[in-house]
């Protein structure tokens, strides 16, 4: 019977070859322009670290004085820590491991006479952070808390700067100039790239390339190494000079908290040191302004989508709503104008329910080929999207539970235009038409 | 023309009409806020920055190592720019050019008074000052940039400062002038930066921001004669139009030949024009998309009416012949479709309008749009109508040509 119907749903979408391509032709772009945008929301809001971020937190104070006068451009200072915060969190030690950090850009000098001296980004950072992130080392390890004290001049690059400067040869133990200053290698660390890069400053290419090395904060601190991102500070002569002052924010900062019970607490533990810190009068505002936000937290509070993409996103979404109904409207009209059919068919003994599978099939031929063509037109948006200069565009692209969700939404999609005009369809009463005839 | 039958028969269609009627009002209403969004951005990029774009290119140039002396250093590579064939201008900047994006801000007062109750409020724009973004560069930076002094005089080569030092003079754009003195002369007038004072000594008649902020800021900028002297440079060379790649690449070479360890990279040497296109890159992504998605809909709903009445036609074949046959003309059976059409896209229309000032309330409050002005509202309201009249026109012409004998003949 299936087959029948089948057969039949095709004739009947053939009679009208024009009206059926451009009804497909229309459910394809909605679907096409939907997916297109949900794909691209999906990479950039997915979870950088599956398995462990649900483990990682970002402490938020407020040391910021009582009146603050806000400048158009600069970013929120509190959306990174002061020097003697992040050490004084450092050093209570309350989660089971925390890392403060911030970005650098230094020029590398390679040992090689065939390559000039370039720039490349990476991070400064405490010693718990590849053990907090889990950073998967190819060889070596990271440095110690002690190197941290001692502010030792040593890096851990990535695979593709070691293997850049130093060739296939082991990079342990070779010496690399960055800036003025030469550092000792003791790991190696795989192309770690978490996307996005949640724990980078606000103004940084969360969907760029990943930080090829890692220096000890304290080093870098010590040498007065350049800090990329947003430096505020708030001190009375305005620009901070030094950055170990307690009015200038640059640290990012994060900390693990295995159960629900040691999140609370640090919580509390925040606000009790923010307290602390009012009545010692370095900060003036309430201590119930410091939180501790989850790292998806973070990354719904960093806002990482431009307006342009939820704008796009919400035009497609649009799209697809208005070909929805032109389908639904120009479908009912098809199977009412067949009226008189099925009123034949229902006196000849059909059932409700067969017209209504009858018709269901007809709709449905219709939302699966637009589906298809959907997905045809999503891989054609997606490539058109990873074309842009932006930071994100090169994520675009579907993986397989973006490949069954397309599906998905196309067999939604087109059930549900279907449903309405097959519904009515079958409530086509048997005898009425059947005298017109 | 009698109405009463067309509504008796949308009436039989009920479901189908109020299908149609809710798909125009989407229509219209998602259309009316695009356009509007598209003239938003057609003026965003069409915003002039004052400066001769058609002529200028720029090569940013970032030395490493220390160097003792880089003012000296740049003089020198502007003197070697300044023989390529073909270069009529060069100037050395050390960073903010309009459109690059990197910008430099800082607040200025009209006066004393202005400054004191600038800092009483902890805001500047309380006290009557503004935040210009503040251009610095070497002597040649008005003729290299085709700036037109409107007012004025040029620097002197003794009011130049080396570096990021406090500066005695300066010049400033037209829109800043007025906002700081209106209706008076800015010539000879002090200006307080914190609580540093500078003159006026010229002002040119328009130089955009290197940022745009939106808030009607962007032309409040000044110029202070500071010589860059940082490792990092922008070099800004003035040529015919079609030299500007050949200028770009001989500048490379000479740059790289006068000293071959400073970095250059090839892909930051920009036309203006590409600087341009850069900087509004996303914006006019977002006028395709725009254009694209508002001809997109327009498309499907005419085709959606098209289709309608094509069934309604096929559908009522008989009717109409046996209106013919008591004595309807062609015209008679024109004008009900294309009347019906009507009814259905008012319906829409007026539904659609009311949509559209609610989709740009919500646009307002989350993507920080301006409100839509209400002429907007008549002229997508027409634009529907004319697209519903000439999606029936086809189907309502079938349906006058059929004959009355039609009506005689069982379907």
């Amino acid at each position: 019977m299936l087959g029948y119907y089948i057969d039949l749903a095709v004739g009947s979408l053939k009679r009208t070859p024009v009206l059926t391509a451009l009804m497909v032709l229309a459910i394809g772009l909605g679907i096409g322009a939907s997916m297109t945008m949900i794909t691209v929301l999906h990479v950039m809001t997915q979870d950088p670290l599956p398995g462990r971020s649900a483990h990682l937190y970002r402490p938020y104070l407020d040391p910021l004085p009582a009146v603050f006068r806000t400048v158009p451009i600069a970013a929120d200072p509190r959306d990174n820590l002061t020097w003697p915060d992040a050490m004084a969190l450092l050093k209570e030690h309350r989660g089971a491991r925390q890392a403060a950090m911030a970005g650098g850009s230094l020029l590398v000098w390679p040992q090689r006479t065939d390559l000039q001296p370039f720039y490349v980004d990476g991070r400064y950072a405490t010693s718990d952070f590849f053990a907090l992130f889990g950073v998967p080392f190819v060889a070596g390890n990271g440095w110690s808390a002690e190197d941290d004290e001692a502010r030792t001049h040593v890096v851990v690059l990535n695979e593709t700067l070691a293997r850049k400067l130093f060739g296939n040869v082991g990079a342990i133990g070779r010496t690399v100039r960055l800036g003025d200053i030469d550092y000792r290698v003791i790991g190696v660390t795989t192309n770690w790239e978490p996307k996005p890069l949640f724990y980078a400053d606000a103004p940084a290419n969360h969907f760029g390339d990943a930080d090829q090395f890692f220096l000890p904060l304290s080093t870098a601190v010590a040498a007065k190494l350049q800090v990329n991102g947003n430096v505020s500070g708030w001190g009375s002569d305005g620009a901070p000079n030094d950055l170990t002052d307690g009015s200038a924010s640059w640290i990012q900062f994060w900390v693990q908290l295995d159960t629900p019970a040691k999140v609370n607490a640090y919580r509390q533990f925040l606000v009790d040191y923010s307290a602390e810190q009012k009545a010692l009068g370095r900060f003036q505002r309430p201590a119930t302004n410091a939180r501790l936000y989850s790292l998806m937290g973070w990354l719904r509070h960093a806002n990482l989508v431009p307006n342009d993409v939820r704008m796009q996103f919400w035009l497609a979404l649009g799209f697809l709503g208005v070909s929805m109904l032109n389908i639904v409207a120009l479908l009912l009209a098809k199977f009412l104008r067949r009226s008189p059919e099925i009123s034949v068919r229902r006196a000849m003994g059909a059932r409700k329910r067969d017209i209504f599978v009858q018709f269901g099939i007809e709709s449905a031929l219709v939302g699966v080929a637009g589906g298809v063509l959907g997905l045809g037109i999503a891989q054609i948006g997606l490539w058109s999207i990873r074309q842009r200069p932006d930071d994100y565009a090169r994520l675009a692209a579907m993986d397989p539970s973006m490949l069954i969700g397309t599906v998905a939404l196309a067999i939604v999609a087109s059930v549900l235009a279907g449903l309405l005009p097959a519904w009515r369809a079958c409530r086509v009463p048997p005898a009425l038409q059947l005298k017109t005839l | 023309m009698e109405i009463r039958p067309i509504f008796a028969t949308l009436r039989k269609h009920k479901l189908t009409a109020t299908l149609l009627t809710l798909q125009v009002a989407f229509t219209c209403a998602i259309v009316c806020n695009v356009a509007f969004m598209i003239a938003h951005r057609v003026q965003r990029v069409s915003m002039p920055t004052g400066i001769a774009e058609n002529e200028l290119s720029v090569v940013p140039v970032s030395g490493i190592g220390k160097d003792d002396n880089p003012w000296a250093r740049h003089e020198s590579d502007l003197a070697a720019l300044r023989q390529i064939s073909g270069v009529e201008s060069v100037a050395a900047v050390s960073y903010s050019l309009p459109l690059n994006r990197n910008v430099s801000m800082y607040g200025v007062c009209p006066s004393k008074a202005a400054l004191d109750r600038a800092m009483q409020a902890m805001s500047m724009e309380k006290g009557g000052c503004v935040q210009p973004s503040v251009f610095d560069g070497s002597p040649a930076l008005l003729k290299t940039l085709g700036l037109d002094l409107v007012a004025g005089r040029d620097f002197h080569v003794d009011e130049y400062v080396e570096g990021q030092k406090n500066v005695a003079v300066a010049i400033i754009s037209r829109a800043l002038a007025r906002r700081l003195y209106p209706g008076e002369s800015p010539l000879g007038k002090t200006m307080y930066v914190g609580n540093h004072i500078v003159r006026v000594i010229g002002v040119v008649r328009m130089l955009l921001s290197p940022t745009l902020l939106g808030q009607g800021t962007d032309y409040y900028t000044m110029i202070w004669p500071q010589l860059p002297d940082a490792a990092g440079v922008s070099y800004v060379m003035r040529s015919a139009t079609q030299d500007r790649r050949r200028v770009l690449d001989a500048a490379r070479k000479v740059l790289l030949k006068a000293d071959p360890s400073r970095i250059i990279n090839p892909k930051r040497m920009r036309t203006y024009s590409q600087i341009r296109a850069t900087f509004f890159q996303r914006d006019t992504t977002m006028i395709s998309l725009l254009l694209a998605s508002a001809l997109g809909l327009l498309f499907v709903t005419a085709l959606g009416i098209t289709g309608l009445a094509n069934f309604w036609v096929q559908q009522r074949t008989r009717t109409i012949g046996i209106r013919r046959a008591i004595g309807a003309t062609r015209a008679d059976i024109l004008r009900y479709f294309q009347t019906e059409n009507f009814l259905i896209v008012t319906f829409g229309v007026v539904l659609g309008v009311l949509l559209a000032i609610g989709l740009n309330l919500l646009l307002m409050k989350h993507y920080e749009l301006p409100r839509l002005p209400l002429w907007y509202l008549p002229v997508g309201a027409a634009a529907l109508w004319l697209l519903g009249q000439l999606a029936v026109l086809a189907p309502a012409m079938r349906a006058s040509q059929v004959q009355p004998v039609v009506a005689t003949r069982s379907v």
